[in-house]
């Protein structure tokens, strides 16, 4: 059509003939093409499709052409425009496409490389232990009790049935606190054991009394092997009515299989203690044994002595209670296979990060 | 307590087949604890036999005397020639007879004896001492066999000496000193495994005559409350003590002394009743049992000078203390070589009296052991007969007619049982008549009802229910056997503890944890995932350790609680600080070639109370009052649970990465912000400080506050600190009292704005001597409510700031609630900042 348009400078619309367009939109696909990444790409655009580019001077050429013309013009022109923007587009979505993929290979690091720039610390697993065993009970209902290290002779001693002259006294083998200037006695000593915490427990709970005490005893044993001066003992007491030795079984077989596992059972055999008549020690069967399944010794346990009650205002007439405990040292030594206490108390930082920061 | 089955078999009808296994079984069953049971039978193997030493060759030029024997061994190393063994002992002479082990035999501890070359002679076995047969701890020479006994070269050795017995060692609990005897252990067992009992304490024996055997005057009848005694005139004092009474006193563990002194002890592990033996010549007048005066001396048996007090109870004749009374016998009336008259006595004491002396001169005889646990009083005339028995038919002589009682001894009390005590307190239902039937076992006299007599004030009686109560006499035998629940304890241990069912008690709901044992968990926890390892420390710590530490004279540290007894003289204080055990962790953890290191402990120290006295008495028959307890609790001292950490070395290490990071005092500092942030307390009422504490560097030392209160110190160590305790520069530590701590506040919520905030930067310039603590402060009161957030970002200085000038700078983030700020109000706001530390301390913006 546009031929009949001599009479107008032929030159001024030789870009609107269709094989000009046609040359124009190749031309761009070619460059295109040729383009290696998406930044050359964006460098050819202003050639191409920008203001001085082949289709934008075609467009500006259309205002010269015959009404009759311009329709047909402009939508040829059009036409060449979208097929160089979308060859644009799909070179476009190409290349970036390819330089994702390149930038995911050439980012590649060694992630095996160790980076411990911030070292783990730990919590000693006679911590971790003693919180376990205070959860457990926490989650029977029993509450966490708690009392001084250095304690009244009376509380340690006295009030549990253990007189100053009863021969079970001498068996704690017991560090006592140096009198006052003037003084025989101190009447204190570092507790020998939790059950102190009965006392002041009985002395400001009213039954029913549930409580567990974790804590930390001290006895006159220098450290080696298997001794410590300092070790560690939970112990839980219960005072309500109706107790039986039946509830103190029941109590520690499920504590037993609460720690070992449901393959885990105690037994027990009479013993004798001052603060529970009847008393006894009980073992409990432990299957994941480092040298085998077996049973270990582990832990007192009695019906606490109507002695004991009366001592700490508690009616034995009406209220009878229970009471175990264990050594925690012992159970984590047996548990984990520690065979040197040392190990505990030492406080070499190899053998606690072992045991991680506890769950 | 030693002691072998085949003594136990004189009085309880054990089967004779009875395993061993079996045997510990039923003794663990009552509540007797198994050290070892040791089947003497199987310790030796092959040929142990009798021999009789023929020739003796002594062999010179060796280090030390060495013989070769010929020794007669009968047929036993089938060919009846005599057996040449080569001997180290010397103890014996030619025609004595011994015990001989041959080739092929094998002794305890795995020792195989072969024939071999040694010392140039040929030796084929060994000529035995009692410890290389496991017997006792005899090593002084070999066992020369009594010319009695009857036994012929070649015969088995192993009945002669004892080896065909079985041994147990047990552990006696404290309440049961009837249980200190064969008598005992042999009646628990007869209730253990059905069998019949013999009692050896409940046989006829004479009573007490009116003529005493010597004259005794008992001063003192509540310590001594039985003194029995029985003269044996013209024994042979060259009698030796029959084999079979060394061995059983040697499987004991008591030493053979002489036949008299043998007869007692003898007694004493049959019976459980302590004798002793006086040297009836030696003795100057008549006895008197009385307590000691203040100051006055005896000689014990030991050889030790004993100075006595009004408590301690002797025997004396006309010269004074002869006996420190049922502990130890004195030196100038103990039975000796040439004793012919022997005075036996056997007396009852009081357990008390007996426990105090022990303890007071350290003297743990054997005798004071069970006196202090409990002896039947029932039992002096009986262990007098048997002793004399023993006596007269292995050392001659007569026994006198005349037999001295002094008996004073009370009944037994009597318990109130209500029959159904034992199934409410055990929870297996017991019928009355096994209660009854278990009670009668153990020895009781049981009555069904009350007995008047038993209405005394002073027993612990549980009668709740008014039901049917029993009136149980306990055997004399069972002074522990006080209260109904010791009674319970006796049915449900002889019914059996297995018999016990188990039932789940259901408690009331709990409260779970107090706040502060929560917050003592996130500590740790907050702690042991920054880095630090949990130590729990001795808290044993020495008198030097407060000067090590830099302590001023008036620190409140310095006081310390001392232990009367500590393990070891250098420390015998109590800890007032975690860091000085902690401290003591970390260097052993540097000796052990650890270089970065980060420690934690939470633990109590201990601060006495000035000017406390002891606490006062308080009994046990009733609750002591909630004055009276408190009067003894303000004794105790107080012990607040702190929480410290020492680092040392690289805090972050090198690697691949880059440098390292040096621990230091910031880092003891951020532990310190970090455990107040774990105990939920916010960050407004928190304060850090510059403070001069011992034992920090006073030019790197903080105050942690919390609402204006000091509640800890962190920082670097103080360099003299740290070159005295030779531990690494720049060590540093963080001490906090977690007790200290108040309650974390309920949170209250911010309001979260959702308009973008105007972020401003601003730097200080001001004397490098303002914390910069003080200058957040200042802009945080200056900003106002638009501000959100305030960040140091950078502490520069250089010269063209100034000397002792430094430049803070800090990134302000402004933002409103309900609209985007202009950035006039922004402006606005940071001007009235910078103004309040214009103003304050003279900052000024840096370039402006």
């Amino acid at each position: 059509m546009s031929y009949r348009n001599d009479p107008y400078d032929p030159k001024q619309v030789a870009l609107l003939d269709p094989a000009a367009l046609a040359g124009a939109v190749a031309d761009a696909e070619q460059a295109f093409a040729a383009a290696a990444d998406p930044d050359a790409l964006t460098a050819l655009r202003p050639a191409h499709l920008g203001d001085r580019s082949p289709v934008s001077l075609a467009r500006r050429e259309i205002g010269a052409l015959p009404p009759a013309a311009k329709a047909d013009a402009g939508k040829r022109v059009n036409e060449a425009r979208r097929a160089i923007e979308s060859a644009y587009a799909a070179r476009a979505e190409v290349l970036d496409r390819e330089q994702a993929a390149r930038v995911l290979v050439e980012e590649r690091v060694d992630v095996t490389l160790p980076y411990d720039r911030r070292p783990r610390g730990a919590r000693h697993p006679l911590s971790t232990l003693m919180e376990q065993i205070s959860d457990l009970f926490v989650g029977m209902g029993y509450e966490v009790a708690e009392g001084p290290e250095v304690e009244l002779e009376w509380t340690n001693f006295d009030a549990l049935n253990i007189p100053a002259d009863h021969p079970a006294r001498g068996l704690m083998d017991t560090f006592h606190i140096a009198p006052p200037p003037g003084a025989d006695a101190s009447g204190l000593v570092l507790r020998t054991h939790t059950s102190p915490v009965q006392a002041r427990t009985m002395l400001t709970r009213k039954p029913p009394i549930y409580v567990v005490v974790p804590g930390r005893v001290y006895r006159t044993d220098e450290l080696d092997a298997t001794h410590a001066p300092v070790f560690h003992q939970v112990e839980g007491l219960v005072v309500d009515r109706g107790i039986t030795m039946a509830h103190l079984r029941g109590t520690l077989d499920h504590f037993a299989r609460a720690m070992f596992g449901e393959g885990a059972k105690t037994r027990w055999r009479p013993h004798y203690f001052p603060f529970t008549e009847p008393s006894g020690e009980f073992d409990v069967w432990f299957p994941e044994h480092r040298d085998g399944p077996r049973w270990v010794e582990w832990g007192g346990c009695g019906m606490v002595n109507p002695r004991v009650l009366r001592a700490c205002g508690i009616d034995p007439e009406v209220y009878s209670g229970f009471a175990f405990g264990m050594g925690i040292d012992r159970t984590v030594m047996f548990r984990h296979g520690v065979s040197d206490m040392r190990d505990m108390a030492e406080g070499d930082v190899r053998f606690t990060r072992a045991f991680g920061a506890g769950a | 307590m030693r002691v072998s089955v085949s003594w136990l078999r004189e009085y309880v009808d054990l089967p004779v087949d009875l395993p061993t296994e079996d045997l510990e079984q039923a003794l663990v069953d009552l509540g007797i604890e198994v050290e070892s049971v040791v089947d003497l039978r199987r310790t030796v193997t092959g040929p142990l036999v009798v021999g009789e030493v023929r020739e003796i060759e002594e062999l010179t030029g060796f280090k030390k005397p060495i013989r070769h024997c010929l020794v007669d061994v009968g047929t036993a190393n089938g060919t009846g020639e005599l057996q040449q063994i080569v001997c180290g002992a010397r103890n014996f002479a030619p025609g004595d007879r011994v015990v001989v082990i041959l080739p092929g035999g094998v002794l305890p501890g795995d020792f195989t004896i072969g024939a071999r070359k040694t010392y140039g002679r040929m030796s084929a076995g060994m000529i035995c001492s009692a410890m290389e047969l496991g017997l006792g701890d005899d090593h002084s020479g070999i066992i020369v066999l009594p010319p009695d006994t009857p036994a012929r070269p070649g015969d088995d050795a192993r009945p002669v000496v004892g080896l065909d017995d079985v041994v147990v060692e047990l552990e006696i609990t404290p309440d049961r000193g009837y249980a200190l005897s064969v008598r005992g252990i042999a009646r628990e067992l007869a209730y253990a495994l059905g069998v019949a009992f013999r009692d050896p304490g409940r046989v006829p024996v004479p009573a007490g005559t009116a003529q005493p055997a010597y004259p005794v005057q008992v001063r003192d009848t509540v310590g001594c409350d039985r003194f029995t005694a029985r003269m044996v005139r013209g024994v042979d004092p060259t009698a030796a003590t029959p084999g079979w009474m060394r061995q059983r006193l040697t499987v004991a563990g008591v030493r053979s002394i002489s036949l008299a002194v043998d007869v007692t002890n003898y007694v004493m592990l049959e019976l459980g009743q302590p004798m002793h033996a006086f040297d009836a010549d030696r003795l100057t007048g008549p006895l008197v049992v009385r307590r000691a005066e203040a100051g006055e001396k005896v000689t014990t048996l030991d050889g030790v000078v004993r100075s006595l007090t009004a408590e301690d109870m002797v025997i004396c004749d006309d010269t004074g203390p002869v006996s420190l009374a049922a502990v130890m016998g004195g030196e100038t009336s103990e039975v000796v070589g040439g004793t012919t008259n022997v005075l036996l006595e056997a007396a009852h004491w009081d357990p008390v009296m007996v426990g105090r002396t022990a303890r007071r001169h350290r003297l743990f005889s054997e005798a004071a052991k069970r006196w202090e646990r409990g002896v039947d009083p029932a039992l002096p005339l009986v262990a007098l007969q048997r002793a004399v028995e023993l006596l007269t038919a292995h050392g001659g002589g007569e026994a006198g007619a005349e037999i001295l009682d002094l008996d004073h001894v009370r009944p037994m009390r009597q318990v109130v049982l209500p029959v159904d005590l034992p199934t409410r307190r055990v929870g297996v239902d017991y019928s009355p008549q096994r209660v009854v039937d278990l009670l009668e076992q153990v020895g009781c006299t049981v009555i069904r009802g009350t007995d008047r007599l038993a209405e005394d004030a002073g027993t612990v009686a549980t009668t709740a229910g008014g039901g049917d109560v029993l009136t149980v006499t306990p055997p004399t035998w069972r002074p522990d056997l006080t209260d109904p629940a010791d009674l319970v304890e006796e049915v449900v241990r002889l019914d059996g503890y297995d018999r016990v069912p188990s039932v789940l008690p259901t408690a009331p709901p709990g409260r779970g944890l107090t706040w502060q044992q929560r917050r003592r968990r996130a500590v740790a926890r907050s702690l042991a995932e920054r880095g630090y390892v949990e130590v729990l420390a001795l808290p044993f710590v020495a008198p030097e350790l407060a000067d090590q530490l830099g302590l001023p004279a008036d620190d409140p540290r310095r006081p310390a609680v001392r232990l009367a007894n500590p393990l070891s003289e250098e420390e015998p204080l109590l800890r007032t600080t975690l860091l000085g055990p902690l401290l003591g962790i970390l260097k052993r953890n540097l000796g052990r070639g650890h270089r970065d290191l980060a420690l934690y402990e939470i633990g109590a120290v201990f601060h006495p109370r000035p000017g406390v006295g002891a606490p006062p008495a308080m009994g046990v028959d009733r609750r002591p009052t909630d004055a009276e307890f408190a009067a003894a609790d303000a004794v105790v001292p107080a012990q607040p649970r702190h929480v410290a950490v020492v680092l040392t070395g690289d805090v972050e290490p090198a690697g691949w990465w880059g440098a390292g990071r040096a621990a230091g005092w910031a880092d003891a500092v951020e532990a310190g912000r970090a455990v107040l942030a774990a105990a939920d307390l916010p960050a407004e009422r928190i304060e850090v400080r510059a403070a001069e504490q011992a034992p920090w560097h006073p030019g790197r030392c903080a105050a942690l506050l919390v609402d204006g209160e000091v509640v800890g110190h962190a920082g670097e160590l103080h360099p003299a600190v740290l070159a005295g305790l030779e531990l690494p520069r720049r060590t540093s530590a963080m001490e906090l009292d977690l007790d200290a701590l108040p309650a974390a506040p309920v949170v209250s919520a911010p309001t979260v704005s959702g308009f973008p905030p105007a972020l401003i930067d601003v730097a200080l310039v001001l004397d490098d001597t303002v914390p910069a603590a003080d200058v957040r402060a200042a802009l945080v009161e200056g900003a106002g409510e638009l501000l959100e957030h305030v960040r140091l970002f950078d502490v520069y200085a250089s010269e063209s700031l100034g000397a002792g000038r430094r430049s803070l700078a800090y990134k302000l983030t402004f933002r409103a609630p309900d609209r985007t700020l202009t950035v006039e109000e922004a402006v606005a706001a940071r001007d009235a900042a910078v103004a309040v530390a214009a103003q304050r301390f003279g900052a000024t913006l840096r370039g402006a």
